[in-house]
């Protein structure tokens, strides 16, 4: 990383964003920003990611806070074990008299 | 240069074009003074939210400068309201295009405070504070007023304009209290500007003429509400506030710095080029 880019991140660090679209509804993610602090993260996540009526609550995360599984994980973490019939619910059967749609 | 040839072009001069009119020709002093308040009120926003549009794409961040276009589309949509309003009051048939991009500069009536080149970005953050600070407390002001339609223009700027005065009041304490530089700079742009506030805050016979028509605003209580409010955003950002001195007015008379102008020239060049062009 170049020195000044390295000045922005270190003064500006960047934020993650998250979005809540209606009330009651889950936050998700909407994307990320850079902001020297809290205050001004949540104004700039409010210009860039809500001035069109997208959402009517805000997050505002360090990056840095997020701990994140690594590609390395895929397997262990994520492999559906396809060989583990009984693990997925297509494996029962349904009782009879339970309407199937 | 032969006489005839200046002769013509003196004659093509004075014959201004139908539908142009001057802020001039108007009729009755009382509709007058209703007209020329809300002319004022719609100007200032035009010409502060044209001074914002000059940031965009030269924003210090990507994040501000969507920020600063942000603000200055607000701007320009309370101005739009407030001259079609006008224009209405009026009665001549002039709508809010016509006010904006058909009107000399010595018929605007803003505040030089807002049509001041946009300088850098401590400038134009000292002075959007400066003026956002002053807007939220007239419209809060002006929402309880009898004029029904400008009532209801108040609460909805007033939604918006609290949202530019957190914005660039975070923005003055960050330079102000920030490094060296900017402090600097914040410095600079409050001395520079604060002779141009004394017109923001003042009053005169258009304001008490309108009361009249219901608009009637404790202008002593906003002057006070906003020393307390800009004293208090300037001390925590380690900002001196210049002692009242001489204050530049004019604006509200028509009489404007040489800036106006240019800015004027390069916002009504694409209308008067192509009169009721649409796309």
């Amino acid at each position: 990383m170049s020195d000044a880019a390295k000045a922005v991140t270190d003064r500006w660090p960047l934020w993650e964003v998250f979005t809540q679209g209606l009330q009651g509804a889950p936050y998700e993610h909407a994307g990320s920003l850079h902001a020297a602090d809290a205050e001004q993260a949540l104004q700039n996540a409010r210009d860039v990611y809500a001035r069109r009526g997208e959402a009517v609550s805000l997050w505002v995360v360090p990056s840095q806070a997020i701990v994140a599984s690594a590609p390395g994980d895929a397997g262990p973490f994520f492999d559906p074990g396809n060989d583990k019939a009984y693990r997925h619910p297509q494996f029962y059967k349904s009782p009879r008299g339970v309407r199937i749609f | 240069m032969s006489g005839s040839e200046v002769e013509s072009e003196t004659t093509s001069v004075a014959a201004p074009s139908p539908g142009v009119r001057i802020a001039g020709a108007r009729v009755a002093p009382i509709q007058n003074a209703l007209f020329e308040y809300v002319v004022r009120l719609g100007d200032d926003r035009l010409v502060l939210g044209h001074r914002l549009s000059e940031w965009c794409g030269h924003g210090p961040i990507l994040e501000e400068d969507i920020a600063l276009a942000n603000m200055s589309l607000d701007l320009v949509g309370h101005a739009a309201l407030l001259l079609k309003l006008a224009g209405e009051i009026e009665g001549q048939g002039r709508d809010e295009d016509a006010l904006a991009y058909f009107r000399e500069g010595v018929d605007y009536r803003n505040v030089l405070l807002v049509e001041l080149p946009k300088g850098d970005f401590a400038f134009t953050m000292v002075r959007q504070f400066l003026f956002d600070a002053y807007s939220v407390l007239l419209w809060d002001a002006l929402g309880g007023c009898q004029h029904e339609k400008l009532a209801a223009i108040a609460t909805k700027c007033l939604k918006e304009d609290k949202y530019h005065v957190r914005h660039s009041s975070e923005w003055v304490l960050r330079l102000g209290d920030g490094t060296e530089e900017s402090h600097g700079r914040a410095q600079r742009a409050l001395n520079d500007l604060w002779r141009f506030t004394g017109e923001l805050l003042g009053r005169d016979s258009i304001d008490d003429a309108v009361v009249a028509h219901g608009i009637q605003v404790d202008h002593d209580a906003i002057s006070a509400r906003w020393h307390a409010m800009v004293n208090d955003v300037f001390a925590r950002a380690t900002l001196t506030v210049p002692t009242d001195g001489a204050h530049n007015r004019g604006g509200r008379q028509g009489r404007h710095t040489e800036h106006l102008g240019h800015m004027l020239a390069e916002m009504q060049i694409v209308a008067r080029s192509h009169p009721g062009a649409t796309w």
